[in-house]
């Protein structure tokens, strides 16, 4: 099956949207996604990751025994994350501190190993890479979508826009129990939505 | 009486699920039946106690001594794996009967964030062995109490009438959300 590379990149964003419709890796969606730029950031770092690593596993694919390819895949995706780990402490550390504990583990993002499994084992660089970046985006879409609801509703803003006052907020959206309300109206109302189209 | 602060703050306070956020896969793929949902926290209690006394040892011999803490995701990664892949051959072959109620899940738990999530996060806590295990033994508990009591609601929910939209994963979510705006109420407990 040979696709056009505008589909492979069109197909993360939309039709394997890896939150809406894959429903893959859930941590880090609701856990960092208290404002749009959090979220926008960590789909960002997700994306880096995800393009480098399909990619390089995709090079390797023919090198790599089958019996083993799980944990080299391990390997190869974690590298990848501690390089972003060092490169974001030295030029965001803002970003990188309010992330925390999230960007360690992308190692453990199902979508990553999801993706390198299901595409880049099979596929050649080129594809795997434009997947990659496709699946990123979509990501990064969904979380940016999800962190823009929350922060709005919690407090108003917007990317540090105001657009009513604070004290109007409802502030549970920021906090815990919002991510999951947020998320599971987000994702009924796309049903909802491609119900329509079928 | 520190043991019992940071029992009770990791079981409800700051519970793992409904306040970190992690391991949420698990908690969202493993709650149809409560059945499943006991062998996963039961998986999860064996593998986390146990990757956190490693990880931990391994932190505290071989990568600050060697000044080597920029490998430390690579490296606790890998030892969760094998750690898992270890377990999986010890049990088959010594307790069979353990192995059955827990097989299907072990796979599962080397991508369950919460496991390399609590070894990154007693290392930065700075927490001693002891602290460590109770830490993580009291997370695993907390992690599997949220599992059970969401199970037990998600079986409810399949006999209920939900608008087609909603039905799956969205009223699941708003379910946690809900059990999750009720473990807030635990706040300042501990």
């Amino acid at each position: 099956m040979k696709q056009k590379p505008i589909a492979i990149l069109l197909n993360g964003i939309i039709k394997e949207n890896p939150t809406f419709v894959l429903l893959l890796g859930m941590c880090p969606t609701l856990g960092t996604t208290t404002s749009a730029a959090n979220g926008l950031g960590m789909g960002l770092a997700t994306l880096f990751v995800l393009a480098c690593s399909n990619a390089a596993i995709s090079a390797l694919r023919n090198l790599i025994p089958d019996k083993v390819r799980i944990p080299t895949f391990i390997v190869v995706i974690a590298t990848f994350v501690t390089l972003l780990e060092m490169l974001m402490k030295a030029y965001v550390p803002a970003l990188y501190a309010s992330l925390g504990l999230f960007i360690p583990l992308i190692v453990v993002n199902c979508i990553v190993l999801a993706r390198a499994e299901a595409f880049a084992s099979k596929n050649t660089v080129f594809d795997s890479t434009l997947d990659g970046v496709g699946i990123g985006m979509g990501f990064t879409l969904a979380l940016t979508l999800l962190g823009s609801v929350r922060e709005l509703l919690g407090t108003g803003k917007l990317f540090n826009l105001t657009f009513f006052p604070e004290n109007y907020g409802i502030l549970i959206f920021v906090l815990a129990p919002g991510a999951f309300i947020a998320l599971g109206y987000l994702i009924a109302l796309i049903n909802r939505l491609n119900r329509k189209q079928a | 009486m520190i043991y019992i602060t940071l029992f009770l703050a990791a079981v409800f306070v700051n519970n793992i699920v409904l306040s970190q956020f992690l391991g949420i896969c698990p908690f969202l793929g493993v709650s149809k039946k409560i059945e499943t949902a006991l062998g996963m926290s039961g998986a999860v209690a064996f593998v986390l106690t146990l990757s956190t006394i490693v990880t931990w040892l391994v932190q505290d011999l071989l990568l600050t001594p060697f000044h080597l803490e920029f490998l430390q995701t690579i490296t606790f990664i890998l030892i969760i794996a094998s750690l898992v892949q270890l377990l999986e051959i010890i049990l088959k072959k010594m307790v069979p009967s353990l192995y059955q109620a827990l097989g299907v899940f072990l796979p599962l738990i080397s991508t369950n964030c919460a496991i390399l999530g609590v070894a990154i996060l007693v290392v930065q806590k700075e927490f001693n062995l002891i602290e460590s295990t109770v830490f993580a033994l009291s997370t695993a508990i907390g992690f599997g109490f949220a599992l059970l009591i969401f199970a037990g609601l998600r079986e409810q929910l399949s006999l209920t009438r939900i608008p087609k939209a909603m039905q799956g994963m969205p009223i699941a979510l708003i379910v946690a959300g809900l059990l999750s705006m009720a473990f807030m109420g635990f706040a300042g407990i501990a």
